[in-house]
This record gives structure tokens, C-alpha cells and sequence, in this order.
């Protein structure tokens, strides 16, 4: 395409010359590299307040209704919770493993460590559909079937949660994991993509751009878990 | 980015990994504990080191060539403490509810 004139350009660079994968309005990879990683980054900073606006409304009711929360967190099934957290720190680890491969060409490892990401991946959206059809079975579901009666607020016996604050606690726990899971959906488009491309060998230790920021987007994914999982499952589990 | 130093990073990988592993067993444990209004400032510091743990060393922070991304990381927690801030400087100060 544009070879010549990058040649022509840069007349002593080879590497820009025989690198088919760097765009024509880039000098060199490393600009292009900086600059694809920056706009993920600035995605990223998007995404923080995002999922912000909701740990804000969350922090709102939570301090307003505190014994409601707690009673309405020790009803989730906590063990599965903390298993997704092992599960998705995991397959942070594979996603770094899958961008130290494509820098160092080790194809095998590559594509091995994408599908195990990937299979993490499913895992954990399989536990939250367990976690999610507890809770429909159980009426925890906010909504007309909605039904959280006669259950004791931690630490006060005798004093019952007020139905109507448990259901703001779980449409807040339905709304944060919700996001988070269409989140890992979209996690793993992204990563099947970048299997697809790894097994056509288009990644190279020149050029693994998207390995890196799909890796980005994944750990970001992990960190909003990181802090989701304490906040809903672990508010007052003391016995 | 890190790809440039000649050292394995992979050490580095697998430490940070258990460590992330022994941050949630600590806080599941620590939430069995009675720490009265701390329950939840010990829950919050384990989740943020474990955070900052994902962001130095998996998402690279720490050894990024580009001071712009950590510009971009800097202003998205300022506007994040502010939102949460501000909030709740609000909500804490009324006394009328």
C-alpha cells in the first residue's frame, strides 16, 4: 500500500519498511503502540465513572440502610462469589501470560493462554447463572414477586429488614453484576477475536497492540469485580 | 512496554497472582471477624491494594513509557473521589433526615 512512501520517508528505518502492520500516519511502532494504548487507557477512565455513578448510589443507600443491606448481602450465596473472584484473578493471570507470549513469539502459549481466558471467562459467567437462579428461586428479584420477609437483620435480633430497602440492595446487585457480566460477554468477543487472529499467526513480537489492550480491558473488568465482590457479598458476615 | 526490559517478567506475574490470591482469602476472613465500623475500611484496603496491584503490574503501569496513560489514570481517580466526595460531604451533612 504504502510502502514506498514510507521507504521513501524514512529511508534508513527497515524495520517501518518491512512492518506491514504499521499504519501509514504512524512514524514508528512505538508511536503507534503508545497511542493505541492511550486510547484504551482513556476508554478505561470512561469506563471508571461508569461503573462509578453506580458504586456512589450504591454507597448512598448503603449507609442509609445499613441493616438492610447486610441482611439482604448474607442472603447471596458468598462461597460462588468468592470463587468468581479465584477464577476471574485467574484468567488475569492467563491475559498477562497471553501478552508476554506475543512479545516473545511463543505461539503455543498464545493461543493456549487466550483459550484458557476464555474458558475462565465462561466459568465465571456460569457461577453467576447459578447465583442469579438462586436468587429468581428465591423471589430476591425486585419486581412484583419480590418477597424478603421475616428475615433478622445481623446483629439485632428480633429486628426484621424493611422488604422494600432489600429490594433497592439487590436491584443494585442485579444492575453492578449485571454490567459486569455484559462486560465479560463483550470480554469475550474480544478475546475470541484475538484467538481467531493469533491462530492465523498475525501477532508478532513487533506487532501484539491488540493482545495488550484487549489484556487492559480484561484486568479492568477484574479490578471493577475486585471491588464489587466485597461491597455486595461481604457487608456484615460476622456471626 | 515492559517488553523492552530483558529480565522474565513472569516471576513478577506469579507473585502479584498469589498475592491476589491471599487478598481474597484475607478479606473473605476478615469479614468473619467483628471489627464494628472497620469491617468495612479493611474490606475496601485489601480491594484497592489488590487493585493496584492488577493496574501496576498486569495493566503495566508501573514502567510505561508514555506519562500520558498515567496522566489518564491519575484524572480518572481524581474524578472518581470527587463524585464519591462530594456525595457524600453532602449526604453526611444532613442533619435534617
Amino acid at each position: 500500500m504504502s510502502d514506498s512512501s514510507t521507504v521513501a520517508v524514512h529511508g534508513d528505518a527497515h524495520a517501518e519498511a518491512h512492518n506491514p502492520a504499521l499504519l501509514h500516519h504512524f512514524a514508528e511502532p512505538q508511536q503507534q503502540r503508545d497511542a493505541a494504548s492511550l486510547g484504551m487507557w482513556v476508554f478505561l477512565a470512561t469506563e471508571v465513572m461508569f461503573f462509578g455513578g453506580l458504586f456512589c448510589a450504591y454507597l448512598v443507600y448503603r449507609l442509609k440502610y445499613f441493616g438492610d443491606f447486610a441482611a439482604a448481602s448474607k442472603s447471596i450465596n458468598m462461597p460462588l462469589g468468592a470463587t468468581n473472584t479465584a477464577v476471574l484473578i485467574c484468567s488475569s493471570l492467563t491475559v498477562v501470560l497471553a501478552v508476554w507470549a506475543a512479545q516473545t513469539a511463543r505461539r503455543t502459549l498464545l493461543i493456549g493462554s487466550l483459550a484458557m481466558t476464555m474458558l475462565l471467562g465462561l466459568a465465571f459467567l456460569g457461577i453467576k447463572g447459578i447465583e442469579y437462579k438462586d436468587k429468581f428461586e428465591e423471589h430476591h428479584v425486585p419486581g412484583a414477586s419480590f418477597s424478603f420477609d421475616n428475615v433478622e437483620i445481623p446483629g439485632h435480633p428480633g429486628e426484621y429488614a424493611n422488604p422494600r430497602h432489600a429490594q433497592m440492595f439487590f436491584s443494585l446487585y442485579f444492575v453492578m453484576t449485571g454490567l459486569h457480566a455484559l462486560h465479560m460477554i463483550v470480554g469475550l468477543g474480544i478475546f475470541l477475536w484475538l484467538l481467531v487472529m493469533a491462530w492465523k499467526g498475525r501477532f508478532t513480537p513487533e506487532y501484539n497492540t491488540p493482545v495488550e489492550i484487549g489484556g487492559l480491558y480484561w484486568h479492568f473488568v477484574d479490578i471493577v469485580w475486585i471491588y464489587l465482590f466485597p461491597l455486595l457479598y461481604l457487608i456484615d458476615r460476622h456471626p | 512496554m515492559s517488553g523492552h526490559s530483558k529480565s522474565s517478567p513472569l516471576p513478577t506475574y506469579f507473585l502479584v497472582f498469589f498475592s491476589l490470591l491471599v487478598g481474597t482469602g484475607l478479606t473473605v476472613f476478615a469479614s468473619t471477624l467483628d471489627l464494628g465500623k472497620y469491617n468495612a475500611a479493611v474490606a475496601l484496603t485489601i480491594a484497592s491494594i489488590k487493585a493496584t496491584l492488577v493496574a501496576l503490574f498486569f495493566m503495566h503501569i508501573k514502567g510505561a513509557s508514555e506519562k500520558l496513560t498515567k496522566l489518564v489514570v491519575i484524572a480518572a481517580l481524581f474524578f472518581l473521589v470527587l463524585l464519591l466526595g462530594l456525595t457524600m460531604s453532602d449526604y453526611a451533612t444532613r442533619l435534617w433526615s
